[in-house]
């Protein structure tokens, strides 16, 4: 694949990851009551499930970069992930902006796991 | 109900996001046992973006429909990631590198913490100068 078409395709892919986290978080959104930012933790848990069956595919190369790093990459977030905690602590929503990162860390790795153990199936 | 042009700002900074953040990794690759720098400094210079321009947008410019899903959603939204982070930190726990899981854990929550703090005060105590 020539360079150039495959950093078109990692912008393509990372757009179209972007447009699925918005959608994810906004139908999540809309269902979840309460001020912990459930749109963010669904998007990023589901992601990390899927970069963990295409690691545990042992995919490498361009495969890897054009299905983990651009569209995966691109569909969870840490900016927002962080930013939403920042917001919780601002409010006083101490225990909220807590869970909200140990959750994610411990999920997240849980998450990894148990995509790499649906691989391996 | 969807934008068209709304989900076209989405896509153009995800676009941008994506290829900053696939070129620094391919740039700056590491194993198990090593400390993961494409992505932390992906992660933290994105969570000081999203700091500044969500800031700037809701606190202090006019409303505007598509700067906060270029600029947020799209850009800052792909510049960053967690699914990444969890792999490399599922791998250092697979190798044994307890001191590195912990430390990349709590490195990449203390910086992109005071990332989106600095970035945000960096804004209102411009706005209570004007």
């Amino acid at each position: 694949m020539s360079d150039v078409l495959l950093w078109l395709g990692v912008g393509f892919l990372g757009g179209c990851g972007a447009i699925a986290r918005f959608l994810v978080d906004a139908i999540v959104s809309t269902r979840a009551a309460g001020r912990f930012p459930t749109g963010t933790f669904v998007v990023n848990l589901t992601g990390t499930v899927v970069l963990g069956v295409l690691t545990g595919l042992t995919l490498s190369g361009d495969a890897l970069l054009l299905a983990g790093t651009a569209v995966i990459g691109s569909y969870t977030t840490f900016s927002t992930w962080l930013f939403e905690t920042h917001r919780l602590a601002e409010d006083n929503e101490r225990l909220l902006a807590s869970a909200n990162i140990v959750l994610s860390l411990v999920l997240g790795v849980a998450a990894a796991a148990l995509g790499r153990a649906i691989a391996g199936i | 109900m969807l934008d068209r042009r709304e989900l076209g700002a989405i896509f153009a900074g995800g676009f941008v996001g994506a290829v900053a953040r696939a070129a620094l990794a391919k740039a700056l690759t590491h194993g198990p046992a090593e400390w993961p720098w494409a992505t932390f400094t992906v992660n933290v210079l994105g969570a000081f973006l999203l700091g500044y321009f969500a800031t700037r947008l809701q606190e202090r410019l006019p409303l505007s429909s598509y700067r906060r899903p270029f600029l947020g959603t799209g850009i800052c939204g792909a510049l960053t990631t967690f699914s990444t982070m969890q792999v490399e930190l599922l791998k250092m726990i697979d190798g044994g590198h307890w001191g590195l899981v912990f430390g990349y854990a709590a490195a990449s929550m203390t910086a992109g913490f005071a990332a989106v703090f600095v970035a945000t005060n960096l804004v209102r105590r411009a706005k209570v100068a004007a």
